[in-house]
C-alpha cells in the first residue's frame, strides 16, 4: 500500500467576475499515490490551469479539500503556502523560467536560498548532484543563453529536484520543444519516476506525451471526464532510439 | 531567509544589470559628493573669515570716545576727547578680566627718507599693543617702557612703508627717517599682515611710543583709543562690563548720563560675518540636499521599472517558495545596496572635488565630519524610503498573475 501524496475531495473553484460567477472546477475528486506518473489532459477552458494552480499551492479551492502530503492546504496563510511550495513541490514550466545571466548552478541553488535549514556548502553540493541527475554535470557555469532549449529545461528540472520535493509538477514542460527534445525530457521524467520513485504530475494537451505516463486524468468543463490507468505505457527511451537519425545529431 | 542569503540574492540581481545600477547610483553619488563639497567650501570660507579676524586678536577690546552732548550740541565721537592716562591707570588697577591695556593715538603724515617720501599713519602705543593686536616683529626689537617714559624717537615700520622708502632693499634697521619734522630711528620691522577684511593695508604703518606721538607730534594729553585684551575669549563679555564700570567711575558719570565712550569687542564682528557665511553654508547645503532627494527619486523610478520588468522573476521566486516578505526584503536590499554604495563613492567624490577646489582655485575648504556622517545617513534612509514602495508593490504580486506576465 503506497502513501497518498495528493488527496482531492470534491474540489470546487469559482471566480467572481463582476456580477457573474465562473465555475472553473465543479467538483473534482482523485488521489495520487507516491511513485505515480500522472498526466492531466484537457482542452482550453477545461479547468486544467485552475487545477494546476491549486495543485501547485498557488491558489486555494473555494469549496472542498486538498491535502498535499497530509497537509490541508486550505488552512494555510500566504506565507505558509510559500513554505509548502518550497519544501514539497518542484515546478517545471513551459518557458523554463530560468534567471537570465545567472549560471546553471546558481539557478538550481535558487529554491534552497529560501530554505533556512540548508547551509551554503550543503546547497552547493545538492545543486551539483541535481545537475548530475539531469546529465548536465559539465554545464555548471553556463548561463541560460549558452544552453539549448532542452538543456534549459533540464536545468529547470534540476531546480525542481534540488529541494527533494514529494511531487514534481510540470506545466506543459515540453510545449516549447521539438519532438526529439520532448522525448528526451520525457525519458528523463520516466527515469526519475522509475529509478528514483519521484511522483510526477504532468499537465499537457498532447495525447502523445500522455502515453508515457502511468495514468491519465482527462478534464472537461470543470469535471473529470476520464481517469484511466495506462496499461501500455510507452518507454520514451525506446521511442527515442527508434527515431530516424538525421545529420543534425 | 538569512541576511547573508538576502545580500547574496540582491547583489546577484544588481550584477545582472551593472550599468543600470551604476546610473541609478549616480544621483546619490552626485548628491552626497555635492553635500560634502558644498559644506566644505562653506565651512572653509567661514573659517577663513574667522581666522582673519582672529589675527587681529579675537579677545581684543577697543574703547573709543563716543558722541556726547556738549552744551546741547552733539559732537562726533572721534573728535571728542575723553580718554586719558587716568583711565589707563584705573583699568590697570581695577580690572580683573583684562590682562593688557594700551592707549593709542594716531597721526597721519608724511614719512621721509632722503628724497623719498610716503604718506602713512603713525600709531603711538604702549609696548603691550603688539601683544594685544597679535603683531610680530620680523626683524629688530620692540620699544620698551623705558622708551615710553623718555618719549624716545624710535619706531617700528610696516612692510608697505619699507617698500616705498627703501625701494632698493637696504636693511632699514638703524636708519633714521623723518615723520613730519621729527627724526625717528627704525628699531624693528613688523611682519607683514596683508590687507584686512575691509581692504585696509595693515602694513602701511609706523608704530612709536604713545608718549612720543602725543608730546612731539600731536601735543595732546588725550588718547584716540584704548586697546585691551581679555584674559580669554570666554570672559570678553565680563571684561566689557567691568571696563564700562571702571571707565564710568573714572569719567565721573552719574547714573543718568550716557557713556561718553564705546566699548567694542571683535566677537560682534565675528558673529556678524560668521552668520553671513553661515547663511551661505545653509543655502549650499539646501541645494545639495535637493540633489540628494532627486537621487532618491531616481532610485524609486528605477526600482519601479525593475519590479515591472522582473515580474516573471518575482512570480518564479514565489512559486519556488519565496514569501512576500522575502521579495520585499530583496528589493529593499537592492535599493539600500545601491544607495549605500553610491554613498561611499559619493564620499570619495566629495573628498576628491574638495581637494581639487582647494588645489586649483585656492579656496579654503574644511571637510566637516558631520556633513559626511549626515549625508551618508540621509542616503541610507533615502534608499529605504524610496525603495520601500516599489519593493512593497513587488511583494504583493499574485504569483499566478506574475508567472503569466509577458
Amino acid at each position: 500500500m503506497s502513501k497518498k501524496i495528493l488527496e482531492i475531495k470534491d474540489l470546487k473553484r469559482e471566480f467572481i467576475m463582476g456580477s457573474e460567477t465562473v465555475h472553473a472546477l465543479r467538483g473534482i475528486s482523485f488521489d495520487v499515490n507516491a511513485g505515480e506518473f500522472v498526466t492531466i489532459m484537457g482542452s482550453s477552458g477545461s479547468g486544467k490551469t485552475t487545477l494546476l494552480n491549486i495543485l501547485g499551492c498557488l491558489d486555494k479551492p473555494s469549496i472542498g479539500n486538498y491535502f498535499l502530503d497530509g497537509v490541508d492546504v486550505k488552512q494555510l496563510s500566504r506565507d505558509e503556502l510559500a513554505q509548502l511550495r518550497n519544501h514539497k513541490i518542484g515546478f517545471v514550466f513551459q518557458s523554463y523560467n530560468l534567471l537570465p545571466r545567472t549560471t546553471a548552478l546558481e539557478n538550481v541553488e535558487l529554491p534552497l536560498l529560501y530554505n533556512k535549514e540548508v547551509s551554503a556548502a550543503d546547497r552547493r553540493e545538492r545543486a551539483i548532484n541535481a545537475l548530475k541527475a539531469v546529465k548536465l554535470a559539465d554545464r555548471h557555469d553556463h548561463t541560460p543563453s549558452q544552453l539549448s532549449g532542452g538543456q534549459q529545461q533540464r536545468v529547470a528540472i534540476a531546480r525542481a529536484l534540488v529541494n527533494e520535493p514529494v511531487m514534481i509538477l510540470a506545466d506543459e514542460a515540453t510545449g516549447n520543444l521539438d519532438s526529439r527534445t520532448s522525448y528526451e525530457i520525457m525519458a528523463l521524467m520516466q527515469e526519475l519516476n522509475q529509478t528514483q520513485g519521484k511522483t510526477i504530475v504532468f499537465v499537457t494537451h498532447e495525447p502523445d506525451i500522455a502515453s508515457f505516463s502511468s495514468r491519465t486524468i482527462q478534464l472537461r468543463d470543470g469535471h473529470i471526464q476520464k481517469d484511466t490507468p495506462n496499461e501500455s505505457m510507452r518507454s520514451a527511451k525506446e521511442v527515442l532510439e527508434n527515431l530516424p537519425v538525421t545529420d543534425d545529431y | 531567509m538569512s541576511l547573508i542569503n538576502l545580500i547574496r540574492i540582491a547583489l546577484k540581481a544588481l550584477q545582472r544589470n551593472k550599468l543600470r545600477a551604476f546610473l541609478t547610483m549616480l544621483g546619490i553619488i552626485i548628491g552626497v559628493g555635492s553635500v560634502i563639497a558644498m559644506v566644505a567650501i562653506g565651512q572653509g570660507s567661514k573659517q577663513s573669515i574667522h581666522d582673519q579676524l582672529s589675527n587681529m586678536g579675537t579677545n581684543m577690546i577697543t574703547v573709543q570716545p563716543a558722541s556726547n552732548l556738549n552744551g546741547g550740541v552733539r559732537i562726533a565721537g572721534t573728535s571728542f576727547q575723553t580718554l586719558t592716562i587716568k583711565d589707563i591707570t584705573a583699568l590697570k588697577a581695577g580690572a580683573q578680566y583684562i590682562t593688557e591695556v594700551s592707549p593709542a593715538v594716531t597721526s597721519r603724515g608724511q614719512a621721509i627718507n632722503g628724497a623719498l617720501n610716503w604718506p602713512t599713519s603713525m600709531s603711538g602705543v604702549a609696548p603691550e599693543y603688539l601683544d594685544i593686536r597679535k603683531l610680530a616683529l620680523k626683524d629688530g626689537i620692540a620699544f620698551t617702557q623705558n622708551d615710553v617714559r623718555t618719549s624716545a624717537k624710535v619706531c617700528l615700520i610696516g612692510q608697505t612703508v619699507i617698500d616705498n622708502l627703501f625701494p632698493n632693499g637696504e636693511n632699514p634697521i638703524g636708519k633714521i627717517i623723518r615723520f613730519g619734522n621729527i627724526p625717528f630711528q627704525i628699531i624693528g620691522v613688523l611682519s607683514p599682515k596683508g590687507f584686512n577684511a575691509f581692504g585696509q593695508d595693515q602694513d602701511d604703518i609706523l608704530i612709536a611710543p604713545y608718549t612720543t606721538v602725543q608730546k612731539r607730534i600731536l601735543a595732546t594729553i588725550y588718547y584716540s583709543n584704548i586697546y585691551a585684551s581679555a584674559a580669554n575669549e570666554q570672559v570678553t563679555d565680563a571684561a566689557v562690563t567691568e571696563m564700562t564700570g571702571i571707565l564710568r567711575d573714572s569719567h565721573r558719570l552719574t547714573s543718568s548720563e550716557d557713556n561718553d565712550f564705546t566699548v567694542r569687542t571683535q566677537q560682534e564682528l565675528i558673529a556678524t560675518l560668521s552668520s553671513t557665511s553661515g547663511l551661505l553654508t545653509v543655502l549650499l547645503t539646501v541645494v545639495a540636499g535637493i540633489s540628494l532627494v532627486i537621487g532618491g527619486i531616481g532610485i524609486m523610478n528605477i526600482m519601479y521599472v525593475s519590479v515591472t520588468e522582473r515580474t516573471k522573476e518575482i512570480g518564479l521566486r514565489m512559486s519556488i517558495g519565496a514569501r512576500g516578505k522575502d521579495i520585499l526584503m530583496q528589493f529593499l536590499m537592492e535599493a539600500v545596496l545601491i544607495s549605500i554604495t553610491g554613498g561611499v563613492i559619493g564620499v570619495f567624490v566629495g573628498f576628491l572635488s574638495t581637494q581639487i577646489v582647494t588645489l586649483t582655485l585656492g579656496w579654503p575648504t574644511i571637510i566637516s565630519e558631520s556633513s559626511v556622517v549626515l549625508s551618508f545617513a540621509v542616503c541610507a534612509v533615502t534608499g529605504i524610503f524610496f525603495g520601500y514602495y516599489p519593493a512593497q508593490k513587488a511583494s504583493r504580486l499574485d504569483p499566478i498573475e506574475a508567472l503569466r506576465y509577458e
